[in-house]
């Protein structure tokens, strides 16, 4: 009787006071989250504060900043450079992110007709997505070389379609759509894949639903493809938007921002002003001016896309 | 998942699919589906193509197009390679690079594991809005945090150390890895843990011995995406980093191999593919897991 009561007491007779604390879910959920929001606090959270308090100080390298209020908003907001650049960075935004859509949707478009050797062909596509930008960029470089240009030679010696040799990074308009294309270059990949992924759980049967009724092959892209890869799309374009806005690697590698400052990406004016500059303050201004338009376009490809799925009545996957 | 549905349909779908498609002619397909295919792939590829046989040309016939086709290599030259390896600190950049990007995966992956766990299994009050602001931390973006992050850093005296890369790398990697492993944990079947708890299994025992060997292709996915990222990584190794030998390796190429007026494109070229090759290999042993990493973080 006494042994056996004794048995029933004493359950777990190897646990420890110490696992028996490291089993208690409050404890347990503590430990767990700690890593990962101990990091994202202090390396993200904190310097997201920080940035916005910087941006009121004149703070430089070496030298602790006062609080200036409005002062270094004010300077960049008659600074021509700065205006300049955030024309330029909205425009860049808004025209690689279409190229990127179009070339991409019509690549996944592509890439989902019956084709040999299907996954090898997505691995090969994806490649200017998994090589570093920077390292892809530089070989861009020396594509748009004055002298040794590739395409240059293509064009003039081959073709015989020019005369003369394009400088594609001498003049602020051909440097500014030699970055866009090599932009919509590094963006295709991502997109294609991701919408291809969506137009996979596309059901054939409902295209062919639509061919039995006669839909032609627009008609069955415009009602069904594109309504059902809605909700896909949005999420892929503010990604994409969002990137693509806040790009460094490409325009720093290329061009570092000139022919004379024109084009500046507000990621590479930030930096500029900021690092090598010394003015922490100013770079951290230019930097929080960013949020507001980031915010904005978000919000925008976001609901302006994601509302269609409400509309449909799907509910959440 | 999804992803387990993507396969499948495709079997259901390619017979009925070539019936679909009978009508139209052999050379309209041609047209229509091949040859802007190959466009594609031409123009994605070339960069790399380019890459490649201007690493292995020499200066010579590399700034001479009238005499040679510069399409083709005629005498294939391993200078600019040797260049590189003897003459700089390229190794150097190659074992820093692969240290940072090692270190700062472990990091996140340890840290988005428990977080994981936790989020999706634990269940505690209020932790759809901790996945939430999870999701959302990876919507900041690392060109509006450097300035600050650089003071932090230099404040931690950090500055011109990897370490500050170790640690300032998971703010990206942590927020993506979480989310595509509280995908992963949702796949898996919620009794498995109910059984091993009755059997009198601790929480910290069913995550070794029961989740983490079932998340398995989960952690790769997450893993190979952070390894990727961070030998990527350009704006915080060039802000933190000023010592030529601690650089990593796309830093160094633009700052280190970029000298004066004439540019040296071979070596420059051989530096680019040299640290491409390293992300490709590894990418190329797990496509299909980087693939459905890639796909199935967009349609969570």
């Amino acid at each position: 009787m006494d042994a056996a009561a004794a048995g029933w007491t004493y359950q777990r007779p190897r646990q420890s006071a110490l696992s028996r604390f490291f089993d208690n879910r409050t404890v347990l959920v503590f430990l767990c989250m700690l890593p990962a929001a101990g990091l994202l606090l202090v390396f993200l959270t904190y310097p997201l504060g920080l940035g916005f308090w910087l941006a009121f100080t004149d703070t430089q390298i070496g030298k602790s900043g006062e609080w200036v209020g409005l002062e270094n908003f004010q300077s960049i907001l008659h600074d021509r450079v700065f205006l300049n650049t955030v024309w330029w960075t909205t425009f860049y935004t808004v025209v690689a992110t279409v190229g990127k859509f179009a070339l991409g949707l019509w690549l996944a478009l592509l890439l989902n007709e019956n084709l040999p050797f299907k996954s090898l062909l997505r691995a090969i596509i994806l490649l200017p997505f998994i090589v570093p930008t920077v390292l892809s960029a530089i070989a861009f470089w020396f594509l748009y070389d004055p002298q040794f240009s590739i395409i240059s030679y293509l064009l003039v010696n081959v073709l015989h379609w020019r005369d003369t040799y394009i400088d594609f990074l001498g003049t602020p308009w051909n440097a500014r759509w030699s970055l866009i294309a090599a932009n919509i270059w590094r963006g295709i990949p991502f997109v294609a894949i991701t919408l291809l992924a969506g137009l996979q759980t596309i059901s054939p049967s409902l295209y062919e639903a639509a061919l039995l009724d006669g839909a032609s092959s627009w008609q069955r892209f415009r009602r069904i493809t594109v309504p059902l890869l809605m909700p896909i799309l949005a999420v892929v374009l503010t990604f994409s938007v969002l990137f693509t806005f806040t790009d460094f690697q490409l325009v720093y590698a290329i061009t570092r921002g000139g022919p004379i400052d024109s084009t500046h990406l507000m990621a590479t004016l930030a930096f500029q002003r900021g690092i090598p500059g010394g003015q922490i303050g100013e770079g951290a201004a230019i930097a929080v001016a960013m949020i507001p338009f980031l915010v904005f376009a978000t919000l925008f490809s976001y609901f302006a896309l994601a509302k269609r799925k409400w509309q449909q009545g799907e509910s959440n996957d | 998942m999804t992803d387990a549905a993507a396969p499948a349909l495709d079997t259901i779908s390619e017979p009925e699919g070539k019936t679909l498609l009978s009508w139209e002619s052999r050379s309209r397909r041609l047209v229509t589906v091949y040859l802007p295919l190959i466009c594609f792939l031409i123009v994605l590829l070339f960069p790399f193509y380019w890459m490649a046989i201007t690493a292995f040309k020499p200066d010579a016939e590399l700034l001479d197009y009238k005499n040679n086709n510069p399409f083709f290599i005629q005498h294939a030259t391993l200078a600019n390679i040797q260049k590189l390896l003897f003459d700089t600190e390229y190794p150097r950049w190659l074992l820093t690079t692969m240290g940072v990007a090692v270190g700062a995966t472990a990091l996140s992956l340890f840290a988005s594991v428990l977080a994981a766990y936790a989020i999706q299994r634990l269940r505690f009050r209020g932790s759809t809005y901790v996945g939430l602001a999870i999701y959302l931390a990876y919507l900041v973006p690392p060109s509006i945090l450097f300035i600050p992050l650089a003071t932090m850093v230099f404040q931690l005296g950090l500055f011109d150390t990897p370490a500050a890369l170790v640690l300032t790398y998971p703010t990206f990697l942590i927020p993506f890895c979480t989310w595509l492993l509280i995908g992963y944990f949702k796949s898996i079947p919620y009794e498995l843990e109910e059984c091993a708890l009755i059997d009198g299994a601790t929480r910290l025992q069913i995550l070794r011995r029961i989740t983490l060997p079932l998340a398995v292709p989960g952690l790769i996915s997450a893993g190979i995406f952070a390894f990727t990222l961070s030998w990527n990584e350009f704006i915080y190794a060039l802000a933190f980093i000023q010592s030529s030998e601690k650089k990593t390796v796309p830093v160094a190429i633009l700052t280190e191999l970029v000298t004066g007026d004439v540019y040296q494109w071979g070596a420059l070229m051989a530096g680019s593919l040299l640290g491409s090759l390293p992300v490709a290999i590894f990418y190329s042993f797990f496509v299909e897991y980087y693939v459905s990493s890639l796909t199935g973080a967009v349609k969570e």
